[in-house]
């Protein structure tokens, strides 16, 4: 499920629940949306209870598409799930946002 | 495919595998040096835990690694097999079976029984391995050191680094195909320690391209592991035909990586450069690499080929650096490749209720093209009339063909008996094998589902009160080891089953006093040792002091006799008083359709089983006259008893001006049915009556003529047992059914 709130240009995105092949379609259509609208983004992964190879190829589309675009993006709040799947695949510093828990 | 069938694809396998394993531990028993039972149980072992890792099904995975690593010592001959290892390793079968049960089937976590049992079972395991207890997969050493290894070290222009690199690229559809990349690097991490993951990205399109349900990840890891090629290429197994994977051996020649560098899709220099990050080539490697790599091109150019870079393969072979073994060791693996396909492709899973509903279906058409023959009949056109028999007979063979295909060797469900005699052999501290015959019978599915603990009781009663203890059985003078026999063969349109044993017989004096006693038969009446027999099979009959005076667990007979009759099935004894038992079980083959002999009587039909009917025969004027009164004729010399169907249904009408007689046979004895008319042979398809005619006796289905009428199938055993019993004389009546 994905939800923002827009705050002086920066669009606080936030993604909650499973971030799996199941909502990948839909996530890809609300993260593209997301990122042509605004000139920054955060995406809050707070509420992300789990996280497949699907979703995280959203997060690295969204980091190349903003690059793109020029519009900074930035993860916060990464969930213990998103964590794992970042450590494992060893591409924290891909996308260079200090990784913090959320409290 | 979808997870959900991914994951019961699973579960049939690895049942499957457990039941190869328990075979092979049990065939270890009688050889412990077999080494191909060894193999056996190790291949088990180690793809359960494989398949478990892809689903991430931990707790299977935790337990089967420390078996796994037992046998991994048992099959290089560190551990020698014996019966304690046997009893060991059978009951972390059981427990990996309770696993799979719990885990995967019922999607929960191990209760608290199985989590204890589990521990204990470590705790025995590890005692074998002698180390302290492993904390995350360690590293397992395995098989035969790695053949490559030793050749590569012997060559110059290795690569120092210690590890296996490993280059993934998957296919886009495996997300689809309901696997997840990251299962199987986390399944990797089981088998060492990854020492790098980069993770690439290039392949992915731009965003509005991006199928966001399509995989596009690529990878190259560095991985540090005892586990030899073979091992890590089987972490990829589920998806080798969908991912594009190389594995570079440690100490590999730097030749290897710049094949490995021209082979992926990504830009050269860029995967030069993160081999070197990732601490799989040195950067002089890597210089030594970009040289070989511009000379072996400029070397090709000056050949006249700019296009064709030669394969390194042929290179390394034309300069003598690959040892020709080498190359056949790999033709070799790729032909068992090959071989295992084929094999795989002799065989589809299919879903029993897709049978099922063919061959209803089957039936259908059957009764349709009986409707269709008969008007075709009618009409007296003869070219009609071709037509439609030359289609029944294509029916008749599609229905064959379709039971067939749920017809299914006995030998599983037998060959699982070995395991239950050896426990309970040992529970009850006799000494029994297990003869097993005719394994290759074929019977319906279902029957073989249902017949399972029938057998399993029959089984465990003949070893607790048939086979005597090792003394009394000397005294007796028979071998010390007893010996209990699961036998089947096909009979006249049935298939029998034998449970026999070598015990103690039956007491038939014994069981008749206390049948007296119970109230069950009279002192009076003249019993057959079939029926003085079945007394056991009687509800609350106690076998245990009326068979021998071992007094053991209550076993079910009645339940027994009652499941096996639901199967339409009989059941029988023979026995020999300190020569042993032999309890026959009669099941009809199919379930479903049936080649009837269609019998008309008045203005009603009657179908038999065709194979059960041996002959028929007609009733001059004077038999007519002589067997008014009687109920049985000479047969060529032999008493036929019979029944007629006109009085036993109570068929209103004039009778016939004729009168035949179908004899029909079940279990050794034959019968007469007399009926009015003979119609023939008939396709039947068997329809259940509805639950208010259960309580009907001699009649045991239904089913529906081409004219659309109902014919009514006679239940030809009960029939011939109350022939046979008012034959004898005695107004008794066996019940047939309970």
């Amino acid at each position: 499920m994905i939800s923002h709130q827009v705050e002086n240009g920066v669009y606080r995105v936030k993604v909650e629940g499973e971030m799996t092949i199941y909502q990948a379609l839909e996530l890809k259509q609300g993260l593209m949306q997301c990122l042509h609208d605004c000139a920054e983004m955060e995406v809050s992964l707070a509420g992300v209870s789990e996280m497949d190879t699907a979703g995280f190829q959203l997060l690295v589309l969204a980091k190349r598409e903003a690059a793109r675009l020029g519009h900074p993006l930035r993860l916060v709040e990464h969930s213990p799930a998103t964590l794992e799947v970042m450590d494992l695949f060893n591409m924290a510093g891909y996308f260079g946002d200090p990784v913090v828990m959320p409290q | 495919m979808n997870m959900d069938q991914a994951l019961q694809t699973f579960l049939v396998e690895a049942r499957e595998l457990l039941q190869a394993m328990e075979e092979a531990l049990l065939n270890l028993e009688s050889e412990p040096d077999d080494k191909e039972a060894i193999g056996a149980v190790f291949r088990a072992a180690h793809t359960i835990k494989g398949s478990a890792g892809l689903f991430g099904l931990d707790p299977i995975v935790a337990f089967t690694h420390v078996a796994e690593n037992v046998l991994d010592k048992v099959r290089n001959g560190e551990i020698a097999v014996d019966s304690d290892l046997i009893a060991l390793l059978l009951s972390s079968g059981d427990h990996i079976g309770d696993l799979v049960e719990q885990v995967a089937a019922q999607g929960g976590e191990p209760d608290a029984a199985a989590l204890a049992n589990g521990e204990n079972l470590l705790g025995k395991l590890r005692a074998y391995l002698s180390v302290a207890p492993e904390s995350a997969p360690v590293a397992r050493k395995s098989v035969a050191p790695q053949p490559h290894a030793e050749v590569h070290s012997s060559g110059g222009g290795l690569v120092g680094s210690d590890t296996w690199h490993i280059s993934l690229r998957f296919g886009q559809d495996v997300l689809k195909n309901g696997m997840d990349p990251l299962s199987f690097i986390r399944y990797l991490a089981t088998l060492g320690e990854i020492v790098s993951v980069v993770t690439l990205p290039d392949a992915m399109p731009a965003a509005d391209e991006m199928d966001p349900e399509c995989s596009y990840l690529g990878f190259e890891l560095d991985f540090r592991s005892d586990a030899d090629k073979a091992a890590i290429e089987g972490v990829f197994e589920f998806v080798r035909d969908d991912c594009s994977l190389r594995i570079l051996p440690p100490h590999s020649r730097v030749e290897e990586y710049i094949q490995l560098i021209n082979e992926l899709p990504e830009d050269k220099i860029r995967l030069g450069d993160l081999l070197v990050k990732s601490g799989a080539l040195t950067q002089k490697e890597m210089d030594e690499c970009l040289f070989l790599q511009s000379l072996l091109a400029t070397s090709a150019e000056s050949e006249g080929q700019p296009e064709t870079v030669p394969a390194l393969g042929e290179i390394l072979i034309e300069q003598g650096r690959v040892q020709p073994e080498l190359v056949d060791a790999a033709l070799n693996k790729q032909k068992q490749a090959r071989d295992n396909k084929a094999q795989e492709s002799r065989y589809i899973r299919v879903h029993a209720d897709k049978l099922d509903e063919l061959i209803n279906l089957v039936g259908e058409l059957v009764i349709a093209s009986a409707s269709a023959g008969l008007l075709a009949q009618r009409s007296r056109d003869m070219q009609l009339h071709e037509a439609t028999s030359t289609m029944s007979r294509l029916v008749e063979e599609i229905r064959d063909g379709a039971l067939q295909l749920r017809m299914v060797q006995i030998g599983e469900t037998f060959s699982r008996f070995h395991r239950v005699v050896r426990d309970v052999s040992k529970d009850l501290g006799k000494d029994i094998g297990l003869v097993i015959s005719g394994g290759e019978t074929e019977l319906d599915k279902s029957v073989v589902e249902k017949i399972g603990d029938p057998l399993m009781h029959l089984v465990r009663n003949s070893m607790d009160h048939g086979i005597e203890s090792a003394q009394l059985r000397q005294q007796r003078g028979k071998p010390a080891k007893g010996t209990v026999r699961l036998n089947a063969y096909h009979e006249s349109g049935s298939i029998v089953i034998e449970v026999g044993d070598d015990g103690g017989g039956l007491n038939r004096d014994k069981l008749l006093a206390k049948g007296i006693e119970r109230g069950l038969v009279s002192a009076n009446q003249n019993l057959t040792d079939q029926e003085v027999y079945g007394l056991i099979f009687e509800a609350g009959f106690s076998t245990a002091e009326a068979v021998t005076s071992i007094s053991g667990r209550g076993v079910g007979m009645d339940v027994v006799r009652r499941n096996i009759e639901a199967l339409r099935g009989l059941i029988e004894i023979d026995s020999a008083q300190g020569v042993g038992t032999t309890i026959r079980i009669r099941l009809p083959l199919t379930l479903a359709i049936i080649d009837g002999f269609l019998m008309g009587v008045g203005g009603s039909s009657f179908v038999v089983p065709l194979d059960l009917v041996t002959e028929c025969i007609e009733l001059s004027e004077a038999e007519r006259r002589e067997t008014r009164e009687s109920n049985y004729i000479n047969l060529r010399g032999t008493v036929l008893p019979f029944l007629r169907l006109r009085q036993l249904f109570e068929i209103q009408g004039k009778a016939g001006r004729y009168e035949n007689i179908v004899v029909v046979q079940y279990g050794g004895q034959k019968a007469g049915l007399v009926v009015d008319e003979l119609l023939g042979e008939f396709q039947t398809v068997i329809k259940p009556l509805g639950k208010i005619f259960s309580h009907l006796r001699g009649i045991s289905g239904s089913t529906i003529l081409g004219s659309g009428e109902v014919a009514l199938i006679l239940d030809v055993p009960a029939l011939v047992q109350e022939v046979a019993g008012s034959a004898q004389g005695g107004q008794k009546r066996i019940p047939a059914s309970a």
